[in-house]
């Protein structure tokens, strides 16, 4: 390496410096010291203590942990789907050339500019099972359809009913589809108007329009929706933690692996086995991401390839 | 060009020193004094009362300067300042955290500093004293302390034809009483109720003190599925038995916040609950005009013991371990703890006081007209705490789960206990494995002179 290239090397390192103490002050320490701290019992206080994998041990046997890990999964499996469907339904929606669709484009991005708490604590009054908006609107429709029918449904108790629990979880979840929606948008935008026009000329009509023309093109889009729902899902924490006021609802139902980790972080000292669980999330939406990426490279067109 | 540059650098430097000056100016206002840092969990009339004592302690000499502050979430935000070594030199936490702030040594031991100002037991009452004891150590002094008791909606007695001077004395009584304030709708909906033992529900995890039982040994073992806790829990059960979960599950769900208007008790839909010292801030705030109340001791299961059973519970005054003024602050906390700044005090939050003598003046003045019943609760031999033990937010939320999925019908009061009993004897001993680990070195910092 010559003078010259050694000064433009620093002068080049010296550009990205903020952009690299960043990086391994905010991500790569804590990713290190955190996978270390799994390894020791931990209380934050006391200096960490190295025991090996006895944490690892701890959490196989733990059937909380695994109460967590199936609400997690549980959720994703339902919420992730959902999403997908209601957002990319809204989207193809707003799509169509209609007088107002500005307006109606902005209703259906407002929900997501609420914080989540607010978000949160808006919705466990929603759901409350006596006054909330959702069972009064509910129940009468299960009135009529009682009398029709003989039967006698009446709707749960959203949060406090551990059956019922995840799903009040999920609806809500649907009402910050904001942001996927001006994402779907915005892939839609992107479709060649020439393929719909050669396919009007065929004689498609809607349905076969968008399974084999807007589906397929958008597809790096739903692609990246899902990876993020994927991220999103697996680390949601706010909005139960905050709707069951920084519990883990009814029989535990709505502890997740977030919830969990902060738990034993935060309130039992138990850092190191927080840790532990922090490592394991991240194992686990790296290979369900992996897996996505496999399972998609053959769906997922990418106009350049 | 680099006139301009020098003469730039020149301003700046005047400006950085300009500030550097006021700033010191403000850092050193309160002159030659000692500034000690006070984190407190107050906020509102509470943090009120306590910020009057600190003005008064901070007029009343000229060596130390008490910089007191509301802080929120102060158990969290405490352990990760001592952690990170930054501490502040007083700390205003619940007394049931202790043990744990303790044992993971997060605080300074107040034995010397205590027994220098001749500071002992005989001062407060015993069961406030042993709270601020662990491990054979003193870790800090009484702020104020609360018990608990039975308060009950005098109105709601007299309407379902029961004396109102007359509060049930035994659980079976207590079920009598409630069958007496039943009403229900026609559908079969629980329009009111004389008790719920999960309204309001914060001691739940404790129902087997009423019960004669004891959540732990006091040294390693847990005892969760004791026969009393078992009988607490089965009592529980007979709630869900006999008025049905979802019903149960609907009428609770339609409970609004305590501290609101709303409030199930205040709004006359329960007619007794467990309830503390505070209820009376809360009646006052949120209770219609016309609202009757009155407090005795809580029902136990078995009648005969004339010494009644509570829990009583006390804030608590600390200095963290790391703390820059250790000395400066104990003053302030010695203060706190003479006669009358700490009457003043618990008269500001409406709160008896823990110290063992009191003036007729305080009780003349309080406007609690029970808090010599609350005062006497507490200095019952049967006034229980929560264990003193380091996993005890672990347990309790082990135990909140139990009661609830026996509360919702999901599972027998047996087989919920013992699943909290064998996760949380694992908990246990991993926490005394991790003490024994670091006793010794530990007992040797806290014994050194």
């Amino acid at each position: 390496m010559t003078k010259n290239e050694r000064r433009r090397l620093a002068t080049g390192l010296l550009f990205i410096s903020p952009w690299l103490v960043g990086f391994f002050a905010l991500c790569v320490y804590p990713l290190v010291s955190s996978v270390y701290f799994s390894l020791c019992d931990y209380s934050v206080l006391s200096p960490p203590v190295f025991i090996g994998v006895r944490n690892y041990q701890n959490l196989w046997i733990d059937n909380v942990f695994w109460t967590s890990l199936y609400n997690t999964v549980f959720f994703a499996v339902f919420a992730i789907p959902l999403g997908l469907v209601v957002s990319l339904s809204l989207a193809v929606l707003l799509n169509f050339s209609i007088p107002g669709k500005g307006i109606f484009r902005t209703i259906f991005f407002l929900p997501s500019l609420v914080p989540m708490v607010c978000l949160a604590v808006l919705w466990q009054w929603m759901l409350n099972g006596e006054l909330g908006l959702v069972n009064n609107a509910a129940n009468p429709v299960l009135h009529v359809l009682n009398d029709m029918l003989g039967t006698a449904w009446s709707a749960p108790n959203w949060l406090q009913d551990a059956r019922y629990a995840k799903w009040g979880i999920i609806f809500t979840g649907l009402w910050g589809v904001g942001n996927a929606v001006v994402i779907y948008l915005a892939g839609l935008q992107d479709v060649p108007r020439y393929l719909y026009e050669s396919a009007d000329i065929d004689g498609a009509g809607f349905w076969q329009k968008t399974i084999h023309i807007t589906i397929p093109v958008i597809s790096p889009v739903i692609y990246f929706n899902s990876i993020m729902g994927l991220i999103g899902t697996f680390q949601v924490f706010a909005v139960p933690f905050v709707m069951t006021n920084g519990g883990d609802g009814p029989e535990r139902s709505l502890l997740f692996m977030a919830t969990y980790l902060y738990e034993n972080a935060f309130a039992y000292w138990n850092m190191g086995y927080a840790c532990a669980i922090g490592v394991i999330l991240f194992l686990v939406i790296l290979a369900l991401t992996w897996l996505a990426t496999k399972l998609s490279e053959k769906h997922v067109y990418y106009a350049g390839k | 060009m680099t006139t301009n540059y020098h003469a730039a650098t020149g301003r700046l430097l005047c400006l950085l020193c300009a500030v550097f000056c006021l700033a010191s100016r403000a850092l050193f206002a309160a002159g030659d004094k000692v500034t000690i840092t006070y984190w407190e969990k107050w906020t509102g009339f509470e943090a009120d009362a306590m910020r009057a004592v600190v003005d008064d302690f901070n007029a009343s000499q000229d060596r130390i300067f008490v910089d007191f502050s509301s802080v929120s979430q102060i158990d969290r935000r405490l352990m990760l300042a001592t952690a990170g070594g930054v501490p502040p030199d007083v700390a205003g936490i619940w007394a049931e955290q202790l043990p744990v702030y303790a044992e993971n040594n997060a605080l300074t031991p107040l034995d010397r500093m205590a027994a220098a100002e001749g500071i002992t037991g005989s001062e407060y009452i015993p069961a406030f004293w042993n709270l601020c004891r662990h491990r054979g150590h003193l870790w800090a002094l009484p702020s104020t302390p609360a018990s608990i008791a039975l308060v009950y909606n005098k109105k709601m007695f007299r309407e379902a034809g029961l004396d109102p001077e007359r509060p049930p004395r035994t659980i079976a009584e207590l079920e009598e009483f409630n069958d007496r304030l039943l009403r229900r709708s026609e559908s079969g909906k629980i329009l009111t109720i004389g008790h719920l033992p999960e309204e309001p529900g914060w001691w739940s995890p404790m129902w087997g003190y009423w019960f004669g039982g004891s959540l732990w040994d006091g040294k390693s073992r847990i005892t969760a599925d004791s026969p009393e806790n078992r009988a607490a829990f089965r009592w529980i059960q007979s709630y869900p038995d006999r008025f049905g979960a979802d019903n149960l599950l609907a009428m609770h769900d339609g409970f609004s916040n305590f501290a609101s208007s709303q409030n199930a008790f205040f709004t006359g839909r329960v007619a007794m609950v467990l309830q503390g010292v505070w209820v009376y801030n809360f009646i006052e705030k949120y209770a219609p005009a016309d609202f009757e109340w009155g407090v005795a001791p809580f029902p136990t299961a078995t009648a005969g013991d004339p010494n009644p059973t509570t829990i009583v519970e006390c804030d608590i005054l600390v200095i963290p371990h790391g703390a820059k003024h250790p000395q400066e602050a104990f003053e302030f906390i010695r203060y706190v703890n003479s006669r009358k700044p700490m009457e003043k005090l618990c008269l500001g939050q409406r709160k008896f006081s823990p110290l063992a003598e009191c003036s007729e003046e305080f009780f003349a003045k309080h406007p609690n007209p029970f808090i010599r019943t609350f005062l006497e609760l507490a200095k019952s031999p049967n006034a229980r705490t929560v264990p003193r033990m380091a996993t005890w937010t672990e347990y309790t939320a082990e135990l909140k789960n139990a009661v609830g999925r026996v509360w919702a019908g999901r599972a027998r009061a047996e087989e919920a206990l013992a699943e909290a009993q064998s996760r949380q004897q694992k908990s246990l001993d991993r926490q005394l494995e991790r003490w024994h680990r670091q006793e010794n070195t530990l007992k040797r910092e806290w014994d050194k002179p």
